[in-house]
């Protein structure tokens, strides 16, 4: 399916990365977004608030994350396709409803623009260090899927990946930003409605008597229907059969949970997208994402200046994490560089999946800044030696 | 020979009964009226949406059959909000216990009536969290013993009624299970009123606290309820708060129109916006 052209501001345009989000959001036919005011996130919801009334939508700013992370997941079983939008200490509070919306399979993007943390931190500076919590922040076992974009180009795209990802695997999905990805201005291209792919919402063609709201096929994804449709559905947090009913017994725990968990690793390979420049031959490949993958390419550039045969590898997926990929990489790789804006995240995921076979060599920074290209240029160097 | 059913049977999931309640648990009661209400209202069921937060009442959700959603606790007006943003066809009921919606759910409690978002609230109010084992809500009244309370609470419990008529409910009453005739009454004028309705119910839960204060069992409190109601429709809300065995006034308290939310929204945006408005009727994403 296409995108609706009404929500489609086709054209080459000036914006920074939270404008682009919110237009990636419009474009992916969101239609309903609750916040809370948080820095450096605010202006996505501030931008949604000004255009969707003349689009057909509403935006509801709530009385705190609690209630914006939740009113979404409301408007998503009335029918709509919904986001919210925050940063750390609003990301933090939203945990328990990024949890619900796994339990429940509740098709909806949660975008945070990090920022220094813990608690309130560095409010107006930039940061990765919310990566690990993206992917285990709520209690319990799940799937979830997140994406970093690194530019505002792909604040735009990623945010209607996101959309698309959420609906196609009926999970919370995060679009994990920074504040200088947010901030930053650059040129932003959007295609016309025709070209946009948006994956539509997997409703239930069977009638009310026939559907279970968690039966499922082959790819262990239910199909949905929405409140007000005659279906009678129960949904709940509590572990659940395929009729939705609570169940508490070790089977059923066992059964949903790891489904929940197993739709979106089997998936992984479709779903972990990154970008790859001469790590075919490379001696180091530089593993980074965000606003520092554009830090390192300098330091690249200025290593492959010195002769060194240094690859990139760009994650644009953070989870599900490409395993298969560093798996191999690492069969051929001397060493891996991994910069990023906290004291070592995802380089524990390149540590595990290097498996002793190469050097791992995180290149950390607290937050505030971005990292010195000298700062990796000099891991990579040390890497290669 | 067709068979004897009671009438609220297929408004309710048989295939999940038995439910979890104890004998002489006030919540079932409640439901009985909650049904009554349904059929007498005869609205279009397909259009009801009940959502619950956690606790003994948080259970609701799960027994009827309805578009039922069992939310997490103190979160269920908040996603109410969502579901009634996207959906206006449809009539949102929010049931859940007082310490899921007065407590933890507090502030979107008092927001919800403030912004007068399309929704009826019934809260079961059995002065304790049960689910949990019977420890203090912000609605035990002094003097009762909780288990978190030992010695007996001390804490000033909330006025309900007060609190929502000051954060702007249109429509606010109080009964308890021994008024089951007003209570579905309330229900159903609630349905039919636009705005934050607000329902609160008196429950006995004699598992766990009128067990722990020597209170006798549900039909004990069912005595209670009967000799110290005084039924006082516009009552000020000021003067109806609890105390551990004292006088309950009961009765419909605040019954006003005001425009709610949608109302608001739809008039600012189509004032300032003018034909740049896009009034959405339901948010359905294909
Ligand atoms: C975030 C969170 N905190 C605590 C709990 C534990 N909990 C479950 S029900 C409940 C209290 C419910 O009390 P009330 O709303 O009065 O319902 P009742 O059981 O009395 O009907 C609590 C504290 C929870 N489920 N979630
Ligand atoms: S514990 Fe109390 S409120 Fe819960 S079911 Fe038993 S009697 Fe009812
Ligand atoms: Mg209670």
């Amino acid at each position: 399916m296409h995108a609706d052209p009404r929500g489609v501001l086709t054209g080459v345009h000036f914006l920074d990365g939270d404008h682009a989000c919110c237009e990636g959001a419009l474009t992916a036919g969101a239609r309903f977004a609750s916040g809370y005011p948080i820095t450096p996130s605010t202006e996505v919801v501030e931008r949604f608030a000004a255009r969707v009334p003349t689009l057909g939508g509403i935006f509801i700013q709530m009385e705190d994350e609690l209630a914006a992370s939740i009113a979404l997941q409301g408007a998503v079983w009335g029918g709509a396709k919904a986001f919210t939008v925050t940063s750390g200490p609003g990301f933090s509070l939203m945990m328990e409803h990024i949890g619900y919306a796994a339990m429940t399979e509740t098709p909806c993007v949660f975008v945070n623009v990090q920022r220094g943390g813990p608690s309130t931190g560095l409010p107006t500076l930039p940061a990765q260090a919310d990566m690990m919590q993206a992917r285990w922040g709520s209690h319990g076992d799940y799937g979830i899927i997140a994406l970093c974009p690194n530019s505002p180009q792909e604040c735009f795209d990623l945010t209607i990946q996101a959309f698309n990802f959420a609906e196609q695997f009926r999970v919370p999905v995060m679009l994990m930003m920074d504040e200088v990805v947010g901030h930053m201005t650059e040129k932003v291209v959007i295609p016309p409605a025709e070209q946009i792919e948006i994956f539509p919402r997997r409703h239930t063609s069977k009638p009310p008597a026939d559907y279970l709201p968690y039966e499922t096929n082959g790819d262990m994804v239910p199909e949905m229907a929405h409140a007000g449709e005659g279906y009678k559905f129960h949904i709940t947090g509590l572990t659940h059969d395929e009729r939705g009913y609570p169940v508490m017994t070790v089977p059923a725990q066992d059964k949903l949970v790891r489904r929940l968990q197993q739709k979106i690793e089997r998936a992984a390979d479709e779903i972990a997208l990154y970008e790859e420049e001469k790590v075919d031959d490379a001696e180091v490949v530089v593993v980074s994402y965000g606003i520092t993958s554009r830090v390192a390419q300098r330091a690249i550039e200025l290593a492959r200046a010195q002769g060194r045969r240094v690859g990139k590898f760009r994650l644009i997926t953070a989870w599900p994490f490409p395993e298969h990929r560093i798996r191999q990489l690492a069969q051929r790789t001397k060493a891996f560089v991994v910069p990023e804006l906290n004291l070592g995240q995802m380089v524990r995921e390149v540590e595990r999946l290097a498996g002793g076979l190469s050097r791992v060599l995180p290149v950390s920074h607290a937050g505030g800044g971005v990292h010195r290209p000298e700062d990796i240029l000099q891991a990579i160097l040390e890497a290669a030696s | 020979m067709s068979e004897v059913r009671n009438p609220v049977e297929p408004f309710l999931r048989m295939d999940r009964m038995p439910h979890i309640w104890c004998p002489g648990c006030g919540i079932g009661t409640t439901v009985n009226c909650f049904t009554r209400a349904l059929i007498e209202s005869k609205v279009d069921l397909d259009h009801v949406t009940i959502v619950s937060g956690i606790g003994c009442t948080g259970r609701v959700a799960g027994y009827v059959k309805l578009d039922s959603f069992h939310t997490t606790h103190g979160r269920a007006i908040p996603f109410a909000t969502g579901l009634k943003l996207a959906n206006p066809k449809l009539n949102v009921i929010v049931y859940s216990g007082d310490g899921d919606l007065s407590a933890i759910g507090g502030n979107h409690l008092i927001h919800a009536a403030r912004r007068n978002i399309d929704l009826k609230i019934v809260c079961v109010n059995n002065l304790i969290y049960a689910m949990t084992g019977g420890q203090t809500a912000p609605t035990t009244p002094n003097d009762a013993v909780t288990s978190t309370a030992p010695y007996g609470s001390y804490e000033p419990a909330f006025n309900l009624p007060h609190l929502v008529e000051a954060a702007g409910a249109v429509y606010v009453a109080r009964w308890t299970t021994y008024h089951v005739r007003q209570l579905a009454r309330s229900m159903q004028e609630a349905f039919a009123k636009k705005g934050f309705s607000f329902i609160e119910v008196l429950s006995p839960c004699p598992t766990l606290y009128q067990r722990r204060n020597k209170l006798g069992d549900g039909l004990e409190t069912m005595k209670y309820y009967k000799e110290k109601s005084k039924v006082r429709n516009g009552a000020p809300t000021s003067e109806v708060g609890l105390t551990m065995q004292g006088e309950i006034i009961v009765g419909k308290f605040v019954d006003r129109d005001r425009p709610d939310y949608r109302e608001l929204m739809r008039h600012r945006l189509a004032e300032t916006l003018g034909d740049r408005y896009v009034e959405c009727e339901e948010l359905v994403c294909s």
